[in-house]
């Protein structure tokens, strides 16, 4: 995984309360079997009107996205995520996000950034009036700056850790094998397997 | 001071937890499907792991089959890509499999239970933010991505925290006529689609006591639709009724059974927050916008934005209804469905199959409208097939389909058109999810099959 530190970008106003995994990308997009080429699904009920925020020249570059609360309800589909990193958006900030995508998305380097809906309120303001505001998401400084605005946000240190040194889960789990080993020697006969099939 | 059932079932599968880090997490059952694991074997290919206990590991074919001509090629090539990857990745790593045609091939959620590998006290994953279902049997059961997918089959756990806890009390007993769907949307309607962010819920009370087993799954499968990952009840002689006699029962069942009996919340454990939920005052509940929380009792009329007061749910109010092309005041039971779905790991079980055709047996659905029937699996399939369900749909004027989670998302082709409405007893109700377009309705087994009778949405109790 691609290291995360800092992002500087412009910002995408998402002016949607529960935008829904459905909304990000539609089930019909999920039949690849590759973790690339998603953007074209992205939002794509939503692109087919030509007043939609990212058909708007003065969005079209932005790399922050700022949306309404309850973002990545529903589906868990990584799709989500993906879709969004696809396009070209590096961070996405909300006043609230869904369990399941917020976990997908710190696991896969998409950083998910939570402030208070009424800061969240007035960047999309600042954005409207001024798309070319610059927007920097630190993760080491754990802020989001704009303008003479600075924020500070919430991410454990554990991941915060993990997201500035691009390591992933997986490596990092399996240098605890013998802990596994261990836990699996005193597991309880009762549980069921899957093998032998029984019928 | 007690511990909650959660915390119980939590502390159980600790392989390792440090100050400030994640619990390092076993999992018991993994659940594979053909949307979400093949970016996961990639990525096991491509760093040379191997899947770490395929014998806790099992797969079936559901999200994008067809459910007409099953034994045919399928006919989208994408799909047939994606299907076919499945079963050369599970063919590669060593990975039971249940396709197309085979008794076992259905909606995962479904197909566990029935295979009873489903049971009390386990950790259950897999990539589709429905595996709450399973909390049905006091487990927890939660949704996660590929990579999280990736992170089990390679490792048979996963690094997590432990979410909070908070009870939903549903007190008294639900009338007749209502059932355990309306409970749950009546709940989701009640605290919001983000209420049980960060939670663990635990479904208690008399009102969930006296639900089946079906109940308990379709009130467990939609707590995500709360902003739940998991939710749970304990289980108790109903659980342990239902396995026994399941292919993958315990062969040693009295000592199952014991230690299942030790998992309850106890008496003077503390949940972080409790709700509690008047079941006698409930009624058979409809969504009339476009997230599973904007439900109403079917007796009410569509609202207006005005109805809300923060500012927020105004506008989603007034964006749902627009593209719901409702008109607020409008009685919901005058409102005219176009397709009823009846299906989906909400309810595809052989219950909700016999509810509906209780409804319409002797009777001819409405001539504005279709009906599809999509069993949750094959297994329920055949057993509806031996109980002349099959003919009571036919002879309505229903389509009788094979298994698969067909409607419910809209990734096979049984979809809505632009426009189209329609009454499903599935779990979202979100902008397209059923075909671009397509407005949803969510509803119980009973009340699709009334509304399919009627033409509107209706209740049995209108008929």
């Amino acid at each position: 995984m691609e290291k995360f530190i800092s992002h500087t970008g412009t910002g995408v106003p998402l002016r949607r309360s529960n935008v829904d995994t459905d909304q990000i990308i539609p089930a019909v997009y999920l039949k690849r079997v590759t973790r690339s080429g998603f953007e074209d699904g992205l939002f794509s009920a939503w692109r087919s009107d030509p007043e939609f925020v990212l058909n708007q020249e003065a969005f079209k570059k932005g790399t922050v996205l700022v949306a309404g609360p309850d973002f990545g309800t529903g589906s868990s589909r990584e799709h989500a995520v993906w879709a969004l990193q696809n396009y070209g958006f590096k961070a996405v900030i909300s006043s609230r996000f869904a369990d399941i995508f917020r976990g997908n998305s710190l696991k896969g380097g998409l950083l998910t950034v939570i402030i208070p809906q009424d800061e969240v309120e007035k960047l999309w303001a600042k954005i409207e009036s001024e798309p070319t505001t610059e927007i920097t998401v630190d993760l080491d400084s754990r802020t989001v700056t704009y303008a003479d605005v600075s924020l500070n946000f919430e991410l454990d240190d554990y991941t915060r850790w993990r997201l500035m040194e691009g390591l992933d889960d997986i490596g990092l789990t399996l240098a605890q094998s013998d802990s596994i080993d261990a836990f699996e020697s005193k597991r309880s006969t009762l549980k069921p397997a899957t093998l032998p099939i029984r019928a | 001071m007690g511990k909650t059932l959660a915390e119980k079932i939590w502390a159980e599968h600790i392989v390792r937890s440090a100050e400030g880090e994640p619990d390092l997490l076993y999992i018991d059952l993994h659940l594979i499907h053909e949307v979400t694991s093949p970016q996961a074997f990639d990525g096991l290919r491509l760093t040379g792991r191997k899947v770490r206990r395929p014998d806790l590991t099992i797969a079936t074919e559901d999200h994008n089959v067809p459910t007409l001509d099953i034994l045919k090629p399928i006919a989208d090539p994408v799909s047939k890509l994606q299907v076919d990857t499945l079963r050369n990745n599970c063919k590669e790593f060593g990975v039971r499999l249940h396709s197309l045609g085979d008794v076992d091939q259905g909606v995962v959620h479904v197909v566990g239970p029935q295979l009873g590998v489903t049971q009390p006290g386990m950790t259950i994953v897999c990539g589709d933010s429905h595996t709450s279902t399973h909390g049905a049997f006091g487990a927890i059961a939660f949704g996660i991505g590929t990579s999280e997918v990736e992170h089990v089959l390679a490792t048979q756990t996963l690094s997590s925290r432990r979410p909070k806890t908070m009870a939903i009390n549903v007190n008294g007993k639900l009338k007749p006529g209502v059932t355990a769907k309306d409970l749950i949307l009546a709940i989701i309607a009640k605290i919001g689609t983000g209420g049980g962010q960060g939670y663990i819920l635990e479904y208690r009370g008399e009102a969930i006591r006296e639900l089946s087993m079906e109940g308990r799954m379709t009130v467990c499968n939609m707590s995500i639709e709360a902003g739940a990952r998991a939710g749970l009840i304990a289980p108790d002689q109903k659980t342990f009724d239902y396995i026994k006699g399941k292919p993958h029962a315990p062969e040693d069942f009295e000592s199952a059974v014991a230690y299942w009996s030790t998992l309850f919340t106890d008496a003077d454990a503390k949940f972080d927050v409790e709700v509690e939920i008047d079941g006698d005052a409930l009624e058979p509940f409809v969504t009339w916008g476009t997230n599973p929380g904007q439900g109403l009792p079917l007796s009410a009329n569509v609202p207006s934005p005005s109805d809300f007061s923060s500012e927020t749910d105004q506008v989603a109010a007034k964006n749902a209804l627009e593209y719901m092309g409702l008109t607020p005041g409008t009685p919901l039971k005058e409102v005219k469905i176009d397709t009823v779905f009846l299906g989906s790991c909400t309810n595809g079980r052989i219950e909700d199959l016999r509810a509906a055709a209780d409804i319409v047996k002797g009777k001819k659905i409405a001539s504005t409208l279709r009906m599809l029937v999509v069993p949750g699996s094959e297994r329920v399939r055949q057993q509806a097939m031996s109980e002349g369900l099959d003919k009571v749909f036919a002879d309505a004027g229903a389509e009788w389909r094979n298994a698969g989670c067909s409607m419910c998302l809209g990734m096979n082709p049984d979809q809505l058109a632009v426009g189209e409405r329609s009454a499903s007893t599935s779990n979202r109700n979100f902008e397209g999810r059923q075909g671009k377009g397509g407005r949803t309705h969510l509803v119980s087994p009973q009340v699709a099959a009334a509304t399919a009778l009627r033409g509107t949405l209706s209740s049995p109790a209108d008929l």
